[in-house]
C-alpha cells in the first residue's frame, strides 16, 4: 500500500503547546550553564580569595546580570511546570491534584524564603 | 445562513506524488459538526474526498482529524466555532497517509497488541463472577473510557518522531488492565513498560491528555509507570 | 524488549529538577543580585562546613544532571539522531563536573 510520510521538521512551531513545552525544555540550557558557573566560582574559591573575589565581581557585569535574569525567568517557570505536570507523575494518592500544585508552589515560596533570609 | 471555506488535505496515491490542499465553500447552521461539514462536501461538491466516520457521536473514534492544527473528532466539533475563516482538515498527524483524510492505523493496532489488552488471570473464579468494589473500579475505570481514536497519537511529538514508541492509548490501556484488580498480569506487561520504546518514550509533554475527547488522561497513565519501571528497575534483585 | 536503563538517569533528572524547582530561583536570584552577601569568608565558611559542602556538591551535580538529561533528550525534539554516543557525552558531561565540583570541595 502507497501512503504518505509527512515531515516531523519544524514541528514544535505548528502549536502554542509545542512552543510552551520548548521553553519548558529551554530551562535547562540555563540550568546547566548555571551550574558551571558556580563550579566555576567553586574553582576560583579553592584557588584563593584575591580569586574568588575577582569573581564575585564578575558576577556584576552586564552580562552577568542578563544571564541571571534570564536564567531566573527560565526557573521560575521551569518551578512552575514542573509541580504542574507533577500530579501526573504521582501514584494514586488521596491528595487532590490541585493541593499538589498548591503544595509545590507553596514549597518553592518557602524554601526561596529559606534561602534568602538564612543567607 | 453562512458559508464557511473548508480546505482539506488530498491525498490520492495513484496520482498524486504528494498531498495537497482544496477548498470549497460550505453552507452551514450553528448545528452543523465538521463531519457533516466534510459529508456535505462528499455529497455535493466532491464525492472523491475520503474521510472515515460512524456513530455520529464522539464513542466510536473514527472520525479524527487535525482542525486547524489542533487534534479533534469531527462529530464533536463545529462549523461555527471556526466562522468566519478557513476550516483547514488535515489527517491525524504522525501517521502515515492512505488517502486524502484516511490514515493507515496498522502500528497503533500492533502496539495495541504488544501490551496485551485483556485480563491475564489464572485463577479464575469456580463459581460465578469476580467480585470487584467501587473503590477497586476507581483505580483504572477513567483508563478503559478509551475510543481508540488515536488523538492523542496525533498530539504526540515523540510518537511522530519515533513511531516505535508504543504511544499514549496503548501505555493507558496497558495501565488499565495492570490497575484492574482482577488481573494478574502486570510482570507480562512489565517488558513494555521498562523498553526504551515503551514509558520511557515519554517525556511528558502532555499534549495527549490536552487532546482527549473521553479524559482517559494517558499522560498520567504513562508516567505513573515511570516510578513502577525505576522501582522495578532497582527492586528487581531483592524480589523473591 | 531489552530493559532501558533510564530509570537511573530520570532518577537523577528528577532529584535534579526538584532540588533546582524548590531553590533554584532563591539561588539564582542571590548570585545575580545580592552579591553583597557572599563575601570570600561567608562563603568559604560554607564551603568548609561538611554539611555545606554536600550542600555545594548537590546543588551543583544535581543541577548538571538535570540539565544535561534534558539538553539530551530536546537534541532528539528537534530531530537529531542521538545515539548512546551522544548519550554517554551529555551524561559524562555531568559525571564530569560532579567529579571536579567533589575534588575541588575536598581541596578548599
Amino acid at each position: 500500500m502507497k501512503t504518505y510520510t509527512r515531515p516531523m521538521a519544524g514541528w514544535w512551531k505548528r502549536n502554542p503547546f509545542y512552543l510552551w513545552y520548548m521553553l519548558r525544555e529551554a530551562s535547562c540550557l540555563f540550568i546547566t550553564a548555571y551550574a558551571l558557573m558556580l563550579l566555576w566560582g567553586l574553582y576560583r574559591l579553592q584557588q584563593g580569595k584575591i580569586q574568588y573575589e575577582g569573581w564575585r565581581e564578575s558576577l556584576s557585569s552586564p552580562l552577568s546580570l542578563a544571564f541571571h535574569a534570564i536564567a531566573l525567568a527560565l526557573v521560575l517557570y521551569h518551578s512552575w511546570t514542573w509541580f504542574k505536570i507533577m500530579p501526573k507523575t504521582l501514584p494514586r494518592i488521596p491528595i487532590p491534584d490541585w493541593l499538589v500544585v498548591t503544595g509545590g508552589v507553596a514549597a518553592v515560596l518557602v524554601c526561596s524564603a529559606l534561602v534568602l533570609v538564612l543567607t | 445562513m453562512n458559508t464557511i471555506t473548508i480546505e482539506c488535505l488530498r491525498y490520492h496515491p495513484e496520482s498524486d506524488a504528494e498531498p495537497r490542499f482544496q477548498s470549497w465553500p460550505v453552507p452551514f447552521t450553528d448545528d452543523m459538526s465538521v463531519l457533516q461539514g466534510l459529508q456535505y462536501i462528499k455529497d455535493h461538491l466532491d464525492g472523491s474526498l475520503t474521510f472515515r466516520w460512524s456513530c455520529r457521536m464522539a464513542i466510536c473514534g473514527s472520525c479524527g482529524f487535525v482542525l486547524n492544527g489542533v487534534p479533534k473528532l469531527g462529530c464533536e466539533t463545529f462549523l461555527r466555532d471556526y466562522y468566519p475563516g478557513t476550516l483547514r482538515v488535515e489527517p491525524l498527524s504522525h501517521f502515515p497517509i492512505v488517502r486524502d483524510l484516511a490514515i493507515d492505523q496498522s502500528d497503533f493496532l500492533k502496539k495495541l497488541e504488544s501490551v496485551k489488552p485483556y485480563l491475564i488471570n489464572p485463577d479464575v473464579p469456580k463459581k460465578g463472577t469476580f467480585i470487584q468494589t467501587p473503590g477497586q473500579m476507581d483505580e483504572y475505570y477513567q483508563y478503559s473510557k478509551c475510543i481508540n481514536c488515536l488523538l492523542c497519537y496525533a498530539a504526540c511529538p515523540q510518537y511522530g518522531l519515533n513511531s516505535a514508541f508504543t504511544g499514549p492509548a496503548a501505555l493507558a490501556l496497558l495501565h488499565r488492565y495492570n490497575a484492574d484488580s482482577r488481573d494478574a498480569g502486570k510482570a507480562e506487561r512489565m517488558q513494555v513498560v521498562n523498553a526504551e520504546d515503551g514509558v520511557w518514550g515519554c517525556t511528558l509533554v502532555g499534549y495527549c491528555s490536552e487532546v482527549c475527547p473521553k479524559a482517559v488522561d494517558p499522560a498520567r497513565a504513562v508516567n505513573q509507570n515511570k516510578i513502577e519501571s525505576t522501582k522495578d528497575y532497582f527492586f528487581r534483585f531483592f524480589r523473591k | 524488549m531489552k530493559r532501558s536503563n533510564k530509570p537511573i538517569f530520570w532518577s537523577l533528572f528528577g532529584a535534579g529538577g526538584m532540588l533546582s524547582a524548590l531553590i533554584g530561583p532563591a539561588v539564582i536570584y542571590l548570585t545575580g543580585f545580592q552579591t553583597g552577601k557572599l563575601s570570600h569568608e561567608r562563603v568559604l565558611l560554607l564551603a568548609q562546613n561538611g554539611l555545606g559542602k554536600l550542600a555545594i556538591l548537590a546543588v551543583i551535580s544535581l543541577f548538571l544532571f538535570h540539565g544535561c538529561h534534558r539538553m539530551y533528550h530536546s537534541l532528539h525534539d528537534f530531530g537529531v539522531h542521538v545515539g548512546p554516543g551522544l548519550k554517554a557525552a551529555f551524561h559524562g558531561f555531568a559525571a564530569a563536573g560532579t567529579l571536579a565540583a567533589a575534588v575541588l570541595l575536598i581541596l578548599v
